[in-house]
């Protein structure tokens, strides 16, 4: 059937922020299919909270509605943009349950909009586990030992029927958000309880626990045809019980006979056409008992999926893209493949290389994770990596995870992670959990040499993938002579390794590989296993004979990718990329992508003019540059990841684009900045750089605590630690740092309650543009990725933001910055401190492009290559509106974690909110990060002294909105001193019933709560937690609770206002 | 680590690739040709439409899940030589009885390992399919340039008659059979009268060059024609046979079967420049209008220009748009080109047998 001509306007829903369970798979998806509905020329409106995304650049959609995903505010888009269909296909889970409730409500009907791609009763019978089950019985599926329960005591019945440990999981979630598994009736009880809260419908389903089950998903696509493709398959190499986000995945299925295989892929047909997905991508996924071979259905996902993005970047299928025109009515048979561009998109990816996924974990961030893996998903990105033989594929995988691991091996011994550091004594029983660096434990046991069988037993890891393991281990044993080199690279081992095995550096042995001639040639990703001509610029590394593709002809230039996604390192570096691309397109010049994050819009391969999937290494770096020849490379816009390698490429003799890798170790290397800081006398705290401990203890003695301290070279304010006297100073050093020369401790004077402003400028070597001053809501000592900040600034004197912009201007030009510079300043007392400088795209250059519409990162690129900043016109931004970003945290996921704010980043994602004042701006900020922000009821207010004098007009304007008062003894007395009625209430361990048991009654529906410094912090932890898991709104700051109360004053109203509309 | 022979694959073109000896050691020949397929590889071995031909598959990791007494389509190997990048330690699989290498010494096939598959791939794209020598003896490339000149050519070559069967067989499950099939065998796969006997139907298997009277004698309620390797045109028997039976019986053909249909309906095959192999190919229904992923295997095709006026194509390959189903309209005989028996491969197309079973019982009661 050719395309709809009925339908105009299609409503896009994103995923809104990322969370853990749900990355930047979504803007990819979401990205892909708004490209395609556009190339179709209908009408796109978008909704999507996260401005990181490179879907909400206004260019994309005729309309982009930055508004909190919600039915209110969906309704209110519906209303004013007229949409004839909804695609809530490609969002994810939020999408998804988001068209439920559109639906449930009635909205649908009342402005006659319709589903495409999926309808109510299919999302219904895939997410609610009731139906499902139902589903898969009618059609004679298997399916695990088990019933759906909506209640506890429903769910103890069971208990006669199931044996333990049974799983546990709820309806309509997704990343396994409130699974869990129960080996006793207590954590049972627990478990069960815990889906109920998680899942939207309160309905749970208690299965039996497949233990060492093999774990399978298949990716497929449906027309309206009824003609449904596999797309791919691929394979868990850890068992059934560990998430597939965070299982080591391998494509294609490695170890079913198509006897097997075929069983499988008519179960998904029979499966996707009963569940009724009229249109676009599923996700199918299987349990396979290796003894017998018994197969049984686990879930069905009716919507593209992280799994679905990997597929896409694994086969060369761009699955969304096809979703979407499949969703307008096309059949597969009419779209074409736009790989070959010859054959159709009605036909099967087969695949000549193996691909390995493997999840990015943070565990370091959340000191009270277990570390445990299990089916709830804690990993916060992923890595992939493409080979021609599983070895090769594998080793690489690890060398792209962006932990300096030189391939499929530990750290060298000196920064070896604990984890690691603990197989020394191995002890099998440690392998039966997943973990982190579990593969890297098996690999040690195989060292030790114990038996397949026995690490088999242990893991539930196939044999196949042992064997290879092992094959990997006795290579390093009898081949690693430098002899056979060759052999070595075509298994897959790094320069790096090579030179560790054989004493050599890995200069000396990437000098050998030159003179031996031995270099990688490079392979298509074709969807075809070669059997077409491809036109496909996707490509990756291999040490075989033949090349697939010549260089690119023209003026060409590399962009380095971010790699992984982790904390500190999110989407907004992808985005950053992707508007790299896009300059230099402007500039006349082709781009050349080097990524190996399969979730995210860089590694799209219509994106680039050529991608190649390859980690962000010196030696995989080089090797495309040997080959490539191209005029230079760009590293500013892959956050940290790319300024890594930055001087290896210049002392290489790379070109480097833009701000010179001088200019970044200056920037970088505390001693040389703080001459820069001298020479231009501004204001920085007073430091100390302690290059080893007497250093230490001689400024301990000078110090006027608190003082910050932490290790040179992060990102992510990761090691870092606020320390209030001498004593703990000390004992952080010994605890957490070593101090050597080129590993020194920074130490800076702590700011206390100082404001925090970011900044992001652009520079040409002459002049500097401001792209955006922000100010932060927390104070400075909240890292600024997990901070609030609006922009532009709402408490600041014309004087501080002068002198702000002149340090800018200042610093931009002394450290001869090309291109984007990002900095963090704290301002007291009028006086203005530079806290941090970095010379490369930033984390908030998307906010800050969707607040303004200058793409900062667009124009940086250019600028790299040669343009000047006149070439733009720009002109300083006053625009009426304000934006508010709001980091989003997991908490939620990481149950026992301090809900307090540090320098320690912990936020996964953001979530913007755009509107005519500071107050509505920030209201929608918070619903959009799923906030219930109350209209009245019960505060509870504890305040540690400082902070008094300021809760006072607060205080009053909350019983100005109707709030009743409570407050802890102190900050209660004060209050009724200064003639505030307010009722007193125990804290924890005073008596009870205490704040937090008022908590959990839903007597309290707002807690404004700052620390009292490090001390007594017991208390307010209690209520943190209690807080978030109630979902009650809790604020830490006082400028934080000024800014909440300012926005309930705009709770009656929600209006929607598209990005193209601020900027007429 | 285990230590593997050398061995070299050479191509008549004179290009040639150094790899590692496979399966059993020695010296073999026949036409190169790459099959994409990410699973089946015991299924294509014992297939005998390969008869002849060297199999390289283009799948990288080859014997992951091993080999075993179920999955295989005849009681041997017709490959005559095996061409993989590289083959699996340790097989594992529950089903698994033999890891493939040792399967491939049992029935002597000589292979090559270790070598860019990717590269042959696409050479046999671009140039087509061509002869081919793997030794693990002989690395002179003069002596092998010579000894490729004597491998016959596929074009000509009547295959059919060397792996048919030479005397009848009759099978049956049951003991009233619905129907009685009268199966000519040109190479036929063993999944195809599985599939007819789990129908009930009596199949009784005839030699390649039956004569029409000897099947008519045993009164079929209809007539299939096999798969099989090599050149139909070369089965002049055959076609021979089936001008003889066309309006007298049903008749249903595949693969090399269906070539032999069209050619005893005066139409024409040619050889395609390197064929179609493997389980993602999709086909066209031209009747229902859907699509269906066909398992394939053939390096010839026939030639849609020269089909009679009174044959419908029923099928089209979407790839390259050549027939891959054709019907009659006057008397009840149909085709397809490709494998609705699967095994290795997709069911989509399971359903094209039942149009067999009810011409069967259509024919019955008229
Ligand atoms: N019956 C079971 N036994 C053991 N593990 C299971 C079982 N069912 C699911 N799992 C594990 O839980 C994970 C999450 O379950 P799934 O239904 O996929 O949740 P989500 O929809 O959040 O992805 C799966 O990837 C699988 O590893
Ligand atoms: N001297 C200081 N006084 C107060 N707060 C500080 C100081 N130095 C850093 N911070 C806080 O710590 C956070 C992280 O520090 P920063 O240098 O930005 O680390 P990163 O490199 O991870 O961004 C800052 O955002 C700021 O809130
Ligand atoms: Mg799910
Ligand atoms: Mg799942």
């Amino acid at each position: 059937m050719p395309k709809r001509k009925d339908i105009n306007t299609i409503l896009v829903i994103g995923a809104g922020p990322i969370v853990i369970g749900q990355g930047c798979e979504f803007d990819y998806s979401g990205t892909q299919a708004i490209k395609a509905l556009k190339e179709e020329g209908y009408r796109v409106v978008l909704i999507n909270s996260n401005p990181a995304t490179i879907m909400t650049d206004p260019q994309f959609s005729d309309k982009t509605y930055i508004e909190p995903i919600s039915a209110e505010y969906v309704e209110a888009i519906i209303k004013k943009e007229k949409p004839d269909a909804i695609l809530p296909t490609v969002g994810g889970q939020t999408a998804l349950n988001v068209a439920m409730k559109l639906d449930e409500e009635g909205i649908l009907k009342k402005y006659n909009v319709e589903l495409i791609g999926a309808n109510r009763k299919a999302i219904e019978t895939a997410e609610s586990r009731e139906m499902f089950k139902q589903a898969m019985l009618e059609i004679g599926l298997d399916l695990p030992y088990g019933y759906t329960v909506k209640s506890l005591d429903e769910a103890k019945k069971l208990l006669n029927k199931i044996s333990l440990p049974a799983i546990i999981r709820p309806s309509f979630t997704l990343g396994g958000s409130g699974g869990s598994v129960a080996y006793n009736e207590e954590e049972f009880e627990a478990s069960v309880n815990k889906g109920l809260k998680e899942s939207p419908t309160g309905q749970v389903l208690v299965e039996e626990y497949l233990n060492g089950w093999k774990e399978y998903e298949l990716e497929l696509i449906r027309d309206l045809n009824d003609n449904v493709i596999i797309i791919c398959s691929i394979e868990n190499i850890d068992p059934m019980g560990i998430h597939t986000g965070d299982s080591i995945t391998i494509a294609p299925a490695m170890t079913l006979s198509d006897k097997e295989f075929q069983l499988m892929r008519n179960a998904a047909i029979k499966c996707i056409r009963k569940i009724g997905v009229d249109t676009g991508g599923s996700n199918v996924q299987f349990a396979v008992n290796p003894v017998d071979g018994r197969m049984v259905i686990i879930e069905m996902n009716p919507r593209v999926s992280r799994s679905s993005a990997l597929a896409s970047k694994a086969t060369g299928f761009p699955i969304a893209k096809i979703a979407a025109k499949l969703a307008v009515g096309y059949s597969l048979d009419e779209l074409k493949n736009d790989i070959t561009n010859r054959t159709l998109a009605a036909f099967e990816p087969t695949i000549d290389y193996i691909v390995t996924k493997l999840p990015r974990f943070d565990f370091e961030k959340f000191s009270s994770a277990s570390g445990k893996l299990g089916v709830q998903m804690q990993s916060v990105g992923e890595a992939m990596a493409i080979g021609r033989t599983f070895r090769e594929s594998f080793q690489k995988a690890f060398r792209s995870l962006e932990l300096n691991l030189p391939g499929f091996e530990t750290k060298d011994p000196r920064d070896e992670d604990l984890d690691i550091k603990r197989f020394r004594e191995l002890d099998i029983k440690s392998l039966n959990d997943g973990s982190a660096f579990r593969m890297l434990k098996v690999k040690e046991a195989i060292k030790q040499e114990f038996s397949i069988e026995e690490i088999h037993k242990n893991t539930g890891i196939d044999p196949w993938f042992l064997t290879e393991i092992q094959e990997i281990v006795n290579i390093e044993k009898e081949y690693s002579s430098i002899e056979n080199l060759e052999f070595l690279k075509k298994n897959g081992f790094s320069d790096l390794q090579i030179a560790r095995l054989n004493n050599l550096s890995e200069n000396e042995v990437q000098q050998m590989r030159i003179d031996q001639g031995i270099k990688p040639v490079y392979k298509l990703v074709d969807t075809c296993a070669g059997e077409f001509e491809a036109e496909t610029p996707y490509s990756y590394s291999t040490y075989e004979s033949e090349n697939d593709l010549q260089p690119l002809e023209g003026k060409k230039i590399m962009i380095l990718g971010g790699g992984p996604n982790r904390i500190g390192q999110g989407i907004e570096f992808d985005y950053c990329c992707v508007q790299a691309v896009f300059g230099l397109r402007e500039a006349g010049y082709k781009s050349i992508m080097v990524n190996c994050n399969p979730e995210t819009v860089s590694t799209d391969f219509d994106l680039a003019d050529r991608l190649y999937f390859e980690p962000i290494t010196f030696e995989d770096i080089m090797n495309i540059i040997n080959f490539e020849k191209p005029d230079g490379v760009l590293v500013q816009f892959g956050g940290q990841t790319p300024l890594k390698i930055a001087n290896q490429l210049a002392s290489a003799g790379v070109k480097i684009y833009g701000t010179s890798s001088d200019s970044i170790n200056l920037a970088e290397n505390r001693e040389e900045f703080a001459k820069v800081i001298d020479k231009l006398n501004i204001l920085t705290p007073e430091y100390c750089i302690a290059k080893n401990y007497d250093d230490i203890y001689s400024y301990a003695e000078t110090a006027n605590f608190p003082v910050l301290v932490r290790p040179s070279f992060v990102l992510g304010g990761r090691a870092m630690q606020i320390v209030y006297s001498k004593e703990q100073l000390v004992d952080y050093v010994f605890r957490s740092a070593e101090a050597t020369n080129d590993h020194p401790i920074l130490i800076d004077q702590f700011i206390e309650n100082a404001f925090e402003f970011d900044v992001d400028a652009l520079c040409d070597g002459e002049e500097v543009f401001i792209g955006g001053i922000m100010q932060h809501i927390e104070e400075a000592g909240v890292h600024s990725g997990d901070s609030s900040c609006v922009i532009p600034p709402y408490e600041v004197s014309d004087a501080v933001k002068k002198e702000i912009e002149t340090i800018t201007a200042k610093l931009a030009l002394e450290l001869k910055v090309v291109g984007l510079i990002n900095l963090q300043f704290a301002v007291k007392d009028d006086k203005v401190y530079v806290l941090e400088v970095n010379p490369r795209s930033s984390r908030t250059v998307p906010f800050v492009s969707k607040y303004s519409n200058v793409p900062l990162a667009n124009i940086a690129a250019q600028i790299s290559v040669g343009k000047s900043l006149n070439d733009f016109k720009l002109k300083e931004n006053n625009f009426e509106h304000y934006a508010v970003k709001k980091a989003v945290l997991p908490f939620k996921k990481f149950k026992d974690e301090k809900v307090f704010l540090g320098p320690e980043m912990k936020s996964t994602g953001e979530v913007m909110g755009i509107d005519m004042s500071t107050g509505s701006a920030f209201l929608k900020a918070m619903k959009s990060d799923g906030y219930n922000v109350p209209k009245q009821g019960t505060a509870f207010l504890s305040v540690n002294k400082t902070d008094r004098a300021g809760l006072v007009p607060i205080a009053k304007n909350l019983m100005g909105l109707g709030f009743n008062l409570v407050a802890t003894k102190g900050t209660c007395r004060f209050l009724n001193e200064q003639g505030i009625l307010c009722d007193d209430m125990f804290k924890v361990g005073e008596g009870r019933p205490n704040v937090v048991d008022e908590i959990l009654n839903d007597n309290i529906q707002l807690v404004i709560n700052t620390p009292e410094g490090p001390q007594s912090r017991f208390d307010e932890e209690a209520i943190g937690k209690t807080s978030v898991m109630k979902n009650i709104l809790t604020i830490t700051t006082l400028p934080g609770a000024r800014a909440a109360i300012d926005s309930m004053k705009h709770l009656n109203k929600i209006s929607v206002k598209a990005l193209q509309e601020y900027f007429k | 680590m285990q230590k593997l022979k050398k061995a070299i694959l050479f191509l008549e073109d004179g290009l040639f690739f150094i790899g590692k000896s496979l399966g059993k050691s020695g010296e073999t020949f026949g036409e190169v040709c790459f099959n994409t397929g990410m699973t089946g590889y015991q299924e294509i071995l014992t297939d005998p439409s390969y008869s002849n031909q060297m199999i390289a598959m283009s799948s990288p990791h080859i014997g992951n899940y091993g080999t075993n007494n179920s999955d295989t389509e005849s009681e041997r190997v017709y490959a005559t030589g095996f061409i993989i990048k590289s083959e699996s330690i340790q097989p594992s699989n529950w089903r698994s009885e033999e890891s493939l290498s040792s399967f491939l010494i049992k029935h002597n096939i000589v292979g090559i390992q270790d070598i860019d598959t990717r590269a042959l791939t696409i050479h046999i794209r671009k140039k087509g399919a061509m002869r081919g020598i793997i030794s693990t003896e002989d690395f002179d490339v003069h002596n092998l340039a010579s000894k490729i000149k004597n491998i016959p050519k596929m074009e000509g070559q009547d295959l059919a008659i060397k792996v048919a069967r030479k005397k009848k067989v009759v099978l049956s499950n049951t003991d009233n059979p619905i129907y009685k099939i009268a199966a000519i065998d040109f190479g036929m796969k063993s999944n195809i009268y599985d599939i007819m006997l789990e129908h009930d139907a009596e199949v009784e298997i005839f030699p390649a060059n039956v004569s029409h009277d000897e099947i008519l004698a045993s009164n079929p309620d209809g007539v299939f024609l096999s798969n099989g390797p090599g050149d139909p045109a070369a089965v002049t028997y055959g076609i021979e046979t089936v001008k003889n039976l066309l309006g007298k019986k049903p008749i249903f053909g595949i693969c090399l079967g269906h070539q032999i249909l069209a050619l005893a309906l005066g139409a024409n095959t040619f050889k395609m420049k390197f064929g179609h192999r493997g389980i993602n190919q999709p086909v066209k229904n031209l009747i229902t209008n859907k699509v269906e992923i066909t398992s394939q295997n053939h390096g010839f095709a026939v030639d849609e220009d020269s089909l009679p006026s009174n044959v419908t194509v029923t099928h089209k390959h979407l790839n390259d748009d050549t027939v891959a189903g054709i019907s009659c309209n006057d008397i009840s005989a149909y085709s397809v080109q490709y494998h609705p028996e699967a095994s290795p491969g997709p069911h989509d197309s399971r359903y094209v047998f039942k149009e067999f079973f009810n011409m069967m019982k259509n024919d019955a009661k008229t």
